[in-house]
């Protein structure tokens, strides 16, 4: 199986902070992989360079088949090529509808003129809504974005997410202010991403990434601490150090 | 496609109606078409209101729905004016000259025209040959197409220039306001081309009409005006329904997240940047004709806050509220320095309002964006019983130029 993100020896510096520190992390076509860390191991970081956000000092990211460098794209040609990404808090488009929040998200041509042209048709209106039954905001279309609760804005932005139709998926910490139902739909969710196109959560709360029952990549200090199942990285001393140790404390 | 547009947006449909009624009633009521119940010189300046409301238009797409403070549109607006002007001066001059010559007693050659053309132009600043720029002022096709191309063509360079280095916010507005001052002090020098500080002027004389009076074509650039706005109007409308509305929303409210969804938001700015300059300059091509004279005062700073301060009082992010705010503060702005409303005498001192317009107009401003964020346009919510959301006091998204809570529709 060849990876879909290969993530070559890549370092970040920020006024003389490392952020990232010679990191090399891969993931495969159809893989759902946890990356946990202690606060300031370069989760967000690392997601802002798979996304184009932030440019690294060294290393190489390279995406597909074909081996493309992502370095050289913009943020909005990586999203394109079937990057997506979920942000901590949810942002969505608060002004909008929830109609125009998923319509803007479905896969058509993104150029000026291809959207000056573009009027919603019957199919395009009907995947609006099964993306919105699928999160379960079937009866919240006609609703402003703003108007929807916190939990109901995550599910929405998941499903401009699922609209896009990446092959990879980086979720931040998408568990973060749910109630338990709300969570363990989630997971289902994700785990059912999964089998189609690789998903990377970035998570704080183990719980959950027991939950997600994959493989789990540790952060630490910006570079790969220890890589296995969750049973297999927590029973490594070093991690227990640095991360385990100190969250019981 | 058309009838179920109109039919989802019946704005539109009430504003073409409204601008096609008072085209008609003012031609009823004007001199040369009717009952002669308004003078020739208010017939003009009806007419360029609606010019004013069509750049207006202009400002409210790119600032309003596309949150792009830009000051600098009123000097694609007066470039539009520039480009029609050279065609106009120079078609009329040639007229003169023609007769002129005719008097001689050898056919005058295309040199001598050309000559006398040049001098009778450009004496006032004490050259005698047509400057490069006038290469194409002969020919009105030609020139009507710079009218397009010119500010088309600035405000691609510009735009690609300043969005590509994500300049954005303030420093954007700082940075086009540097690019009207600059143009302005550029076109003040004598050897600009254009006629320095005198600019350019009897464009009211159209070239070829000089058998029609005043008072006709006067109504005629009122017909151009209102079919301009008109068409602006549908334009613009079709523009912000769709899913490009929707995206340069985004992109006013959180341009970060339009990206991750894969918009190139340097490209969508750059392409309301340059769509608002020709419509401006288009506007600005039929205004100068009915204003007779333009300078490069008109390309000062201050005429491109004033189109930004009436999109503010129309209400910003709503099409109907710019022309609202156009047209009630320019036309409010021209009874006040007109001299024609009554001073105020307080014993100790007279308010003249040639001297406080200024003051009462900054104050409104203050006012409105303090009072009623929503502007006039506001009002309209108030008659539909449409509220502002309950945000406590959020903005709709994370960017300088988000939609702020008070200026939303719940």
């Amino acid at each position: 199986m060849t990876a879909l993100l290969e993530v070559s020896g890549i370092s970040v510096t920020f006024d003389g902070f490392r952020a990232i520190n010679n990191l090399s992390f891969s993931i495969g076509p159809a893989e759902l992989r946890a990356i946990i860390g202690p606060n300031g191991a370069g989760k967000t970081t690392f997601m802002d360079i798979v996304t184009g956000k932030t440019r690294p000092d060294a290393g190489n990211v390279l995406w597909g088949e074909r081996s493309v460098s992502l370095l050289k794209l913009s943020e909005a040609q990586i999203a394109r090529i079937g990057i997506g990404r979920k942000f901590q808090r949810p942002t969505v488009f608060e002004d909008q509808s929830v109609t125009d929040n998923l319509i803007m998200a479905l896969r058509a041509p993104r150029s000026p003129w291809a959207v000056l042209g573009w009027r919603a048709r019957a199919p395009d209106l009907a995947r609006v809504a099964d993306l919105a039954a699928e999160v379960g905001l079937a009866d919240a279309l006609p609703r402003k974005a703003g108007e929807l609760s916190h939990g109901q804005k995550q599910w929405l932005e998941i499903g401009m997410l699922l609209a896009q139709e990446p092959q990879l998926l980086l979720v931040d910490e998408p568990a973060a202010g749910m109630t338990l139902a709300e969570r363990e739909h989630t997971t289902r969710l994700l785990v059912g991403l999964a089998k189609t196109r690789a998903v990377v959560v970035v998570e704080h709360d183990m719980e959950f990434v027991r939950r997600l029952n994959c493989k789990v990549t540790v952060l630490h200090e910006g570079a790969v601490l220890a890589e296995g199942s969750l049973d297999h990285v927590t029973r490594d001393q070093r991690v227990i150090d640095v991360y385990l140790g100190r969250s019981e404390r | 496609m058309t009838r179920s547009f109109l039919a989802r947006n019946p704005s539109v449909l009430v504003f073409l109606s409204i601008l096609a009624l008072f085209t008609l009633g003012v031609t009823l009521l004007s001199e040369a078409y009717g009952t002669a119940l308004i003078s020739t010189s208010f017939i003009k300046t009806l007419g360029k209101t609606l010019c004013l409301c069509l750049a207006a238009l202009a400002m409210d797409l790119i600032w309003g729905y596309a949150g792009i403070l830009s000051l600098g549109h009123m000097a694609f607006f007066a470039i539009g004016g520039y480009m029609i002007g050279m065609w106009l001066m120079y078609a009329r001059t040639e007229e003169i000259v023609v007769a002129a010559l005719a008097n001689e007693p050898l056919p005058a050659t295309a040199q001598e025209i050309q000559n006398g053309i040049a001098g009778q132009i450009f004496g006032v600043v004490g050259a005698s040959e047509l400057p490069p720029v006038w290469l194409f002022a002969h020919s009105l096709p030609l020139q009507l197409l710079l009218v397009v191309m010119v500010p088309g063509l600035l405000a691609l360079v510009f735009g690609w220039l300043a969005f590509r280095s994500r300049v954005t916010g303030v420093y954007l507005s700082i940075l086009t306001q540097a690019m009207t001052l600059a143009l302005a002090l550029y076109l003040f020098q004598n050897d600009s081309g254009l006629r320095g500080n005198n600019g350019l002027s009897g464009l009211q004389n159209i070239p070829g009409l000089a058998g029609v009076s005043q008072a006709a074509v006067s109504v005629w650039f009122l017909w151009a005006s209102a079919a301009a706005l008109g068409f602006g109007y549908l334009l613009l409308a079709w523009v912000v329904s769709g899913k490009f509305g929707s995206v340069i929303r985004a992109i006013r409210d959180d341009e970060a997240r339009v990206r991750f969804l894969g918009y190139s938001v340097e490209g969508y700015k750059l392409f309301v940047f340059t769509l608002t300059a020709i419509i401006a300059a288009i506007a600005g091509a039929l205004y100068y004709p009915q204003a007779g004279i333009i300078n490069p005062a008109e390309l000062a700073p201050i005429a491109s806050i004033y189109l930004a301060v009436w999109v503010a009082i129309g209400g910003r992010g709503r099409l109907y509220g710019a022309v609202i705010g156009a047209a009630f503060v320019s036309l409010l702005s021209s009874w006040f320095t007109g001299g024609r409303a009554p001073s105020i005498p307080l014993g100790f001192y007279t308010i003249n309002w040639v001297d406080w317009w200024l003051v009462l107009l900054g104050l409104s401003f203050v006012a409105v964006t303090l009072f009623a964020p929503k502007g006039i346009g506001g009002l309209f919510d108030l008659v539909q019983g449409l509220r502002r959301p309950d945000r406590k006091g959020a903005a709709l998204g994370p960017d300088d130029g988000a939609l702020m809570e008070r200026e939303a529709q719940e």
